[in-house]
């Protein structure tokens, strides 16, 4: 705890803004599609989005959300670009339990 | 020593937020519930950590871009919220600084009758200044609560604060442009955009009624100083009693409307179940038949202190804190349970700070090891309360369910 409070001290008199943290630390889990949801979704926001949303909604669910991107949004995403990414957070941020 | 005690507590602050992302292992700030409750979605905790807008306090990061960003609880030990620690929602995540010389209110509209514009100067000089204390909460505060979970920005509870707003009064502006008889809303734009033209622009709308309500407030200072960025500089319309969502920031436009306002921000998001919430605003306009705008907020309590899982003596006074508001009525009774809501009593109310306002509470008892579980439960003076039972409802809004805040008792 010591050795953490030391280290903590001495990045706060480093500089009064070291205390700021940025998107690019938000990993996503690895997966198929990875990149494709990474290069369309940060168009509009940060990726913290999609692990917030997790874990609790259904491949339904994701796909409700993703629509919604497009359709009411306006997300400039390509109906393949839109299965492969409903299908990576179905895998990787879906609740699984539910029927498929 | 007491000076580097301070001066330790303060960088532990720092040192949660620097170490979220990078020093110190998520669990370690879910160990001291800094990222919120525990029953918030798992992935909304793990993703949650302290960090430092500019000009801001270390406060609990949900997204990055738009940012938005909660109030420890810790804050609402207080009645008034400091303005480096009120939250921060965005829905939009082009935005600008906005440079109070180059600033415009653009008032007008079809149902305006003298379409005028407005330097930041004019607006403080040419009004009569009004000051309010009022509630901003977000209409979602809680969401993350909600069992089973709903999508949207997982917040605690701290998308909320108190604040002493100052400006002019909606009516006056509106006065000066001249309503004509047509005029049945007035909306507003702010001065942040989309990223994309398809994306709908974050405008909303109130009724013309409550827009012409004396409380209604184009605001540029809080507590006492100019607006934060990042909670609306320069102006932002602020709606005692209502849900954040109407408090439009970084203030750049104002129309009188003779037709209901047809955008994506009405008529499709912050829409609530038609007849499932104890409340009195209609916001007749936008009706459908089945759901309908969120108007005021609904009542409710926040335990502030002890926090669950705190270690409490058995048989010691302990004072248990709090807060209560609600859509301004004003609060007349706080309740609070020891025996996990078996048996109720009056807690002592604080200073009255007016009735849009945050209203201090505190109730004092010793714990014995039966009863660990400490409840509060607010009444207004329209006689509604806090419920037991979740009101269900697409979106996540009004979550005014009764609090537990379970003790270590030893």
């Amino acid at each position: 705890m010591r050795k953490l409070l030391g280290i903590a001290l001495a990045v706060a008199l480093l500089s009064p803004n070291a205390a700021r943290a940025d998107e690019s630390a938000v990993k996503l889990k690895d997966g198929r599609g990875k990149e494709l949801v990474e290069s369309n979704c940060i168009m509009c926001h940060s990726l913290d989005y999609i692990p917030m949303n997790s874990v609790f909604l259904d491949r339904k669910g994701w796909d409700a959300t993703l629509t919604k991107m497009i359709k009411m949004m306006g997300a400039p995403i390509s109906e393949q670009d839109a299965a492969a990414i409903l299908d990576y957070l179905g895998e990787n941020y879906a609740r699984k339990d539910a029927g498929k | 020593m007491s000076t580097r005690r301070h001066f330790l507590r303060t960088i532990g602050g720092g040192l949660a937020a620097a170490a979220g992302g990078l020093l110190v292992p998520r669990s370690a700030l879910a160990k001291a519930g800094d990222a919120g409750p525990p029953n918030l979605p798992s992935g909304a905790l793990e993703s949650s950590l302290l960090d430092a807008l500019p000009g801001k306090k270390p406060l609990i990061k949900r997204t990055y871009r738009p940012p938005n960003y909660e109030t420890p609880v810790e804050y609402f030990d207080q009645p008034f919220t400091p303005n480096d620690a009120f939250f921060v929602r965005y829905h939009l995540a082009n935005i600008p600084e906005v440079k109070a010389a180059e600033w415009k209110l653009q008032v007008g509209g079809d149902a305006a009758q003298k379409p005028f514009t407005l330097g930041l100067d004019e607006l403080k000089r040419e009004f009569e200044p009004v000051e309010v204390a009022a509630v901003n909460q977000c209409s979602g505060n809680r969401r993350g609560l909600f069992e089973p979970h709903v999508a949207g920005v997982e917040w605690g509870y701290g998308a909320m604060g108190n604040a002493r707003w100052k400006g002019a009064r909606l009516k006056d502006v509106l006065g000066r442009a001249g309503l004509t008889k047509e005029a049945v809303e007035i909306a507003f734009d702010g001065a942040d955009e989309p990223v994309f033209d398809k994306t709908p622009d974050f405008v909303k709308s109130l009724p013309v009624w409550k827009a012409l309500d004396e409380n209604t407030l184009v605001a540029w200072e809080m507590n006492g100083e100019p607006l934060p960025h990042w909670n609306g500089f320069p102006a932002r319309i602020v709606v005692p009693g209502w849900t954040a969502t109407y408090w439009m920031k970084h203030l750049v436009a104002i129309r009188a409307l003779a037709q209901p306002f047809q955008g994506f921000w009405m008529k499709s998001a912050y829409r609530i179940p038609k007849g499932k919430f104890p409340v009195v605003d209609r916001f007749l306009t936008q009706e459908t038949d089945v759901n309908t705008p969120i108007t005021e907020m609904v009542v409710n309590s926040l335990i502030t202190s002890p926090r669950g899982g705190q270690r409490v003596a058995a048989g010691r006074r302990l004072e248990v804190k709090g807060i209560a508001w609600d859509g301004g009525y004003g609060i007349r009774l706080v309740e609070v349970s020891t025996d996990g809501g078996r048996s109720w009593r009056a807690a002592e109310l604080g200073k009255d700070l007016g009735r849009f306002s945050f209203r201090q509470w505190t109730y004092a008892f010793a714990p014995d090891k039966k009863g660990s579980v400490v409840m509060s439960r607010a009444t207004n003076r329209a006689g509604a309360t806090q419920t037991f039972e979740l009101i269900a409802n697409p979106a996540g809004y009004h979550h005014n369910v009764v609090q537990r805040v379970e003790l270590h008792v030893a």
